[in-house]
């Protein structure tokens, strides 16, 4: 049947079975929000504060659902200010579908109103994107566009439709979305390169290699990073890997939830930020079989160094991570879940019990309980409350905090900007998270700055009614950046001081938003269970001492054992 | 693997999807990931929806690795291969115009071209352009002979390669390479 290309873009987002889209319109995006008009019974539209909060909205969605998330902007400024949300998205490969539309055709190149080159500022930062000017391949394109984002390692992707596409007719037929792979761009592609959308087949003998170097090695680490949760169905073979061997095991910021954080086997967050137990063990394992991750500097702090004494073996779906960062000595390509399965089929037994002992000698110093309010209570009382809600966060020190004492316990429990340290990440995240897991609690943990950088859309979770737990950690100041002022800038507080507006509560109460502020850990229980109760959203103001630190802690760039806070 | 820290020029072929923006792409790779494009040359092939982008850089034996692997996780790209020095045959085109007014600095441009098998494209009272197809070895030479007379404007087209032999570009394609076993895999 002929349908117009805004008509097709709905219906071929029905194909991929969305119901839930972010976005915000605009002038060149207006027929396509025309055509939504028709399908509002079958595809929820949540309008945002900003395209930044829709952005992120999305990508939390996608993380916490595991479906891929999807996002409209209009041209120029809409655009634009998707690119934070969409960088954020691509650094821990999630899966986002970005549409956006582009001036006419006729008015392309020409500075037009709301005209940019979106497609050129998005490329270093989609792991494909497009600009349609035909529309008799619009659905061909967004077809191939949600296999890309979702297939291999998954990404974000960006598709530009220039607005003359949205009115032209085109013959449209519906696919259901199994047999996209076997019609136009996306069988074309299967043929030449069907690696892209696949995960590649595994090699048996890296396999056997690997079996080899576990047989042989008496003080294994493993170190498991977002791969693993970003794989489909990793986590239980995951857990039997480690747990046949009695492995330790050390996680990256990404990896929380692929152990449960109680679990005698897990040491602890790895980095800079990372446990005793995980950066020493670091210096010390024989073999450290990295998965799913990528060797960040936020992990291997001084890669020349990293494990140097070990042999590394890493696995990971992207051909690319190998010995970008850190030197390995062996590899695995393919898809976390099949290696897993693959290497469990044949584990040897180990005993491992005073290799594990040493490693769990190691404990971290007892937390501070005063009569304040401790970052570590606020975590512990949602986990005593709550232990299954999923936690988004912001970015500093609450984000650290938050993955260091909450114990995670399934993928896409924590939902934080890893890779690019997005602060304001956390308000859009813990919205799409919710609104994709009506089923389960959200709570979004946030420092006062991050907060008052998207605090905008509480206007969102006022008006949608998403009943979030906003947690805000209010110490007065950017915390972890402080935090490096006060080690390494001399005390000297260059613009990191909050002293300043709003007041929290009378904010929230502007958005008809209920809120406590809290300065002890009894009150913040008290608050908390209120929350959990009102099922409405609520923010939890939480007073802080200005000068609460994240520890353990090692400066960038030293070896990951130098400790410098301990 | 990948230990050599010895910094050579390498030469990279790319067989890319004949598409707008696919250039750019391929050319901000590089600039992002840190690498400087020493020169490039990028034009159509035999078949109609593939380019073919030469691409030489300066660099390790591990960060070619490295642009390989980025290289062929783009959409765009078909195949990549590193063309060996001596299993390659390399040429570029060099266009120079020479100041060549005097009868005798005529002669003498003239000669020279004819040693180095330089056509002269264009002839003017004032000027010869020459044109000498070569090795770099040998387009330097030429043009540091007739530096002398004086250079009124000089261009190269950037090294285009091939390998000797019977090898090509398509046993790079990605099915074949170890970047592709897993055809029937579930998506």
């Amino acid at each position: 049947m002929k349908l117009t290309g805004a008509q097709i873009i709905i219906e071929t987002l029905l194909e991929q079975k969305v119901d839930t889209i972010f976005g915000y319109p605009g002038g060149t995006i207006l027929n396509v929000y025309d055509a939504l008009y028709d399908y509002s019974n079958r595809i929820h539209h949540i309008l945002t504060a900003h395209e930044q909060g829709a952005a992120h909205a999305a990508d939390g969605y996608a993380r916490s659902t595991g479906k891929v998330g999807v996002c409209f902007a209009t041209s120029g400024p809409g655009a634009t200010n998707l690119v934070t949300g969409i960088a954020t998205a691509y650094m821990d490969s999630s899966p986002v579908v970005f549409i956006t539309c582009n001036v006419s055709e006729n008015l392309v190149g020409k500075d037009s109103f709301q005209e940019v080159d979106i497609t050129g500022i998005s490329m270093p930062i989609t792991k494909c994107n497009y600009l349609v000017k035909d529309v008799n391949q619009l659905a061909d394109v967004i077809r191939e566009g949600f296999a890309i984002a979702r297939s291999g390692r998954p990404g974000p992707v960006l598709i530009d439709i220039v607005k003359n596409v949205t009115a032209e007719y085109a013959e449209y037929e519906y696919l259901p979305m199994e047999v996209h792979g076997a019609h136009g761009r996306l069988a074309a592609m299967q043929r030449r390169a069907a690696h892209d959308l696949n995960a590649p087949q595994i090699n048996l003998d890296d396999i056997q290699t690997l079996l080899d170097l576990i047989r042989q090695s008496e003080r294994p680490l493993v170190l498991v990073g977002g791969g693993v949760i970003r794989s489909k169905g990793a986590v239980p073979a995951f857990r039997k890997f480690v747990e046949t061997l009695g492995v330790p095991t050390a996680t990256t910021v990404m990896g929380g939830g692929a152990l449960p954080g109680n679990h005698p086997l897990i040491t602890g967050m790895i980095g800079m930020h990372g446990s005793r137990a995980s950066n020493l063990a670091t210096g010390e394992c024989d073999l450290l079989i990295a998965i799913g991750c990528r060797f960040s500097d936020r992990v291997a702090t001084q890669p020349s160094s990293f494990a140097k004494q070990a042999t590394i073996v890493h696995i990971d779906i992207d051909r690319s991570e190998i010995d970008k960062n850190v030197q390995t000595d062996h590899h695995i390509i393919g898809d976390a879940c099949r290696v897993l399965e693959l290497l469990n089929q044949s584990l040897p037994a180990k005993d491992l019990a005073a290799w594990r002992e040493h490693v769990f000698s190691r404990k971290e110093p007892p937390l501070l309980s005063d009569g304040e309010l401790q970052p570590h209570e606020i975590l512990e009382t949602i986990q005593n409350i709550d232990g299954q809600a999923i936690i988004a966060t912001d970015v500093g020190q609450h984000q650290m905090w938050s993955a260091q004492y909450y114990h995670f316990s399934y993928p896409g429990q924590l939902i934080t900007s890893g890779g690019f340290g997005t602060m304001g990440f956390g308000m859009g995240a813990a919205m799409g998270a919710k609104l994709g897991n009506p089923d389960k609690r959200v709570v979004l943990c946030v420092g006062d700055g991050g907060f008052r950088m998207n605090c905008n859309e509480l206007a969102t979770v006022q008006h949608y009614n998403i009943p979030i737990i906003m947690v805000v950690f209010n110490n007065g100041t950017l915390g972890m950046v402080r935090q490096w002022q006060t080690l390494l800038y001399h005390k000297r507080y260059s613009q990191t001081t909050l002293d300043r507006g709003p007041d929290f509560q009378k904010l929230a109460a502007a958005y008809g938003i209920a809120s406590a502020r809290v300065a002890s850990q009894a009150e913040f229980e008290a608050a908390f269970r209120k929350a959990a109760d009102c099922g409405e959203p609520y923010l939890i103001e939480c007073m802080i001492e200005t000068d609460k630190t994240v520890h353990p802690m090692v400066s960038a760039g030293s070896p990951v054992t130098d400790l410098l806070l301990d | 693997m990948n230990n050599s820290t010895e910094v050579k020029r390498h030469t990279i072929s790319v067989l890319v999807e004949n598409t707008p923006g696919v250039l750019s792409q391929i050319a901000r790779l590089f600039s992002r990931k840190g690498y400087n494009i020493e020169s490039l040359a990028s034009g159509p092939t035999d078949t109609p929806d593939a380019t073919r982008i030469t691409i030489e850089i300066m660099g390790s034996d591990a960060q070619l690795q490295q642009i390989i692997n980025q290289l062929q996780k783009l959409f765009c790209v078909y195949s990549v291969r590193c063309l060996n020095p001596q299993e390659s045959i390399r040429r570029e085109l060099v266009m120079i115009k020479v100041h060549a007014e005097e009868r005798s600095d005529r002669t003498e441009v003239i000669q020279l071209a004819d040693i180095f098998r330089a056509p002269i494209l264009d002839v003017s009272p004032t000027t010869l352009t020459l044109a000498v197809i070569g090795e770099e070895e040998k387009t330097k030479a030429l043009e540091e002979l007739v530096e002398p007379f004086g250079i009124l404007e000089l261009v190269r087209t950037g090294a285009v390669a091939l390998e000797r032999g019977q090898g090509t570009i398509q046993d790079q394609r990605k099915e074949t390479t170890e970047f592709n076993l897993g055809k029937r895999a579930h998506w």
